[in-house]
């Protein structure tokens, strides 16, 4: 039973979930802060790279954080979540395509380098609008959340569930990536979107504009947990677990099951391709490899790392991981992957809950002995009117 | 012979399935299947192994398409069409032979997804219970016993509790029709006349179709009973009645 107000429900009731959002919104000032105040050899200066680093971070925390969203609480696998996180970067990659205008290699007025290259003459029709910023946001949301739209429907409605969804969203965004790396696509095939200039006028070399990307990196993560946060306590959230359960018992009392995956999952889609937009102009380049079905595979590995179906352990897991990938890469690069692998081995075997579950289960053990204490009790009773 | 009531007519009828077959690969689950339940009826079906008795209850309940013949409910609404959850929706509440409770939710919990009410998803997403539910909740635990484990993980309970919480389930659910698959199954004696008594309370204000292999149970009912055999009626009834019906005893009763 949840009492108290939305509030208490949202922040109180997961410590770890607080934590993360304090840490999150301290970040977002307390970096451009330093960063600005402190000399480059004091001990609190953050340098840009730094910023960089944590801002991308940042970006695959709310990507875990979609996928736990649907892994974790209602047991959908997509192992093709890279996708939309790769189409809102597309969105806004085309948003910073038009922004630079004349001020490409070619010069041309509308038409990005490209295009000129293609020998194309006139924008294609999907290119317009996104030289509206808020016409691009829309798009970030609504992409995905389109895909995801039509995807789930016809999955979830005919029933496809566990590792046949599992596979089929692998085979999607493989197919996307096939279908980006073409040219005539219209964007920018093996190279994708890059050189890009501005973003709202701000020059995207500038520091300051790292600055605020990375604070807005901070507020989308905190945000996301939020509305996550909302969906899980509510009883929309207990019918997803409910659906993880026992997908069939729900069904017999009365919900219509493939709604509830189909709003949730359109809702993670869209948190996914925020996550995209705000990578994008943080690393300056947006091709088809972030749809390659490995990048989804390893976004699993850091939700189940962190710990599934606990949201801020899924962001946890997400910063580690990607620390040790930036780490070993620049330390010992042929071994990454064979440590991905192990870890995700390591985690299933010895971890099944992922760090954050293994931890809170230690938690749990001291903070609810009494219901634990009452179960025991109760089944001891059962037991001893069975040998009566 | 065995004496098949007179057909009532539809609409006096909570559930009526008429020449029902359903056949997997060629084998005939039920075969050519006519029963009739009366509104505010209890009825006690058994059977054999593979009589087509939970095949029945997965055609009420729209898991399973039958190949032809008609299921009607409530006088007249043809569930064949109907998937699982338009039919909860429209009044049919079931309990599985195995207990299946949500394991990762709490007592409460699993009783207030139960709730009838909306099953909108938007609505979901801001429900608040309001007091007379809350109430409700109290008093469905205090009938299916389960007020000291309220806050226990279900799957924290035994099979007994387990079985009583999908049963409380029911209850919040507020069907018209109870579809109650072996509720005394891996149930100690006292438990079983305890679950009996328990659904008798409900069969004053719902239609109730029990299945169970439990004799003393079924006796305990004091109800209707109808023996399928080989998807099809073999004999209806009272228990006396059905008991010493020959055939009855050399499918059944006599082994």
């Amino acid at each position: 039973m949840t009492v108290g107000g939305p509030l208490t429900r949202l922040l109180l009731g997961s410590p770890g979930g607080l934590v993360l959002v304090v840490v999150t919104l301290a970040a977002a000032v307390l970096v451009p802060v330093l960063h600005l105040t402190q000399p480059p050899g004091s001990p609190f200066f953050v340098p840009t790279w730094l910023v960089s680093l944590l801002g991308k971070y940042l970006c695959y925390a709310l990507l875990a954080l979609a996928v736990d969203l649907i892994w974790g609480f209602c047991g959908i696998l997509s192992l093709g979540h890279g996708a939309f996180f790769a189409l809102g970067g597309y969105a806004m990659g085309m948003h910073l395509m038009r922004q630079v205008g004349d001020r490409g290699v070619y010069g041309h007025p509308v038409l990005p380098d490209f295009m000129v290259f293609l020998n194309w003459n006139e924008l294609p029709w999907y290119w317009l609008g996104f030289d509206s910023f808020p016409f691009a946001m829309l798009m970030v949301l609504l992409v995905p959340g389109a895909l995801a739209f039509v995807f789930g429907f016809l999955a979830f409605r005919s029933r496809v569930s566990g590792v046949y969804f599992s596979i089929i969203s692998q085979a999607m965004t493989f197919a996307l990536m096939l279908a980006f790396f073409r040219s005539d696509m219209g964007f920018g095939g093996n190279n994708g979107l890059t050189d890009f200039k501005e973003l709202l006028g701000f020059d995207l070399q500038a520091v300051e504009t790292r600055l605020g990307l990375f604070s807005a990196s901070c507020v989308a993560l905190a945000l996301g947990y939020l509305v996550s946060r909302f969906i899980v306590t509510s009883r929309l959230g207990k019918v997803l677990v409910a659906v993880r359960d026992a997908e069939s018992r729900t069904r017999f009392i009365g919900y219509r099951v493939e709604y509830y995956k189909l709003f949730v999952f359109v809702v993670s889609a869209m948190m996914a391709g925020v996550a995209g937009a705000l990578y994008v102009p943080q690393v300056g380049i947006i091709n088809p490899s972030e749809f390659a079905p490995a990048f989804s595979i390893e976004v699993v590995v850091w939700v189940a790392v962190g710990g599934r179906g606990t949201l801020y352990g899924a962001a946890l897991g997400a910063g580690l991981v990607n620390y040790g990938k930036t780490y070993l890469t620049a330390a010992m690069p042929e071994v990454w992957l064979f440590a991905l692998g192990a870890l995700f081995i390591l985690v299933t075997l010895f971890l099944p809950k992922g760090i954050v579950g293994t931890l809170g289960g230690m938690g749990d053990r001291f903070r609810r002995p009494a219901a634990e204490r009452r179960a025991i009790a109760l089944r001891a009773a059962e037991g001893q009117r069975a040998a009566e | 012979m065995a004496t098949v009531h007179a057909r009532p007519e539809v609409h006096d009828t909570i559930l009526y399935l008429d020449g029902v077959t359903v056949s997997f690969d060629g084998f005939k689950a039920l075969n050519n299947l006519s029963f009739y339940v009366l509104a505010g009826e209890l009825r006690a079906i058994i059977g054999p192994n593979g009589a087509g008795k939970t095949t029945m209850m997965d055609v009420v309940t729209g898991k399973t398409r039958p190949s032809t013949g008609s299921v009607l409910f409530n006088g007249g609404v043809d569930l064949t069409r109907l998937d699982e959850a338009r039919i909860a929706n429209l009044g049919i509440g079931r309990k599985f032979q195995k207990p299946t409770v949500f394991e990762s939710h709490t007592v409460w919990d699993n009783l207030e997804l139960a709730l009838a009410g909306s099953r909108n998803v938007f609505n979901a997403l801001f429900f608040r219970l309001r007091p007379p539910q809350r109430q409700r909740i109290e008093q469905v635990l205090e009938t299916v016993s389960l007020a000291v484990a309220r806050d226990t993980l279900a799957g924290a309970l035994s099979h007994g509790q387990k079985q009583w919480l999908e049963i409380g389930m029911l209850l919040m659910q507020d069907p018209e029709l109870l579809l109650v698959d072996e509720p005394a199954a891996g149930m100690t004696d006292a438990e079983t006349e305890q679950t009996a008594e328990l659904l008798k309370g409900i069969a004053k204000t719902h239609s109730v179709v029990v299945v169970e292999h439990d004799m003393v149970f079924v006796k305990a009912l004091e109800s209707r009973v109808t023996v399928l055999h080989e998807g099809s009626v073999l004999a209806e009834g009272s228990m006396e009645h059905v008991q010493n019906d020959p055939r009855v005893i050399e499918v059944y009763l006599g082994r």
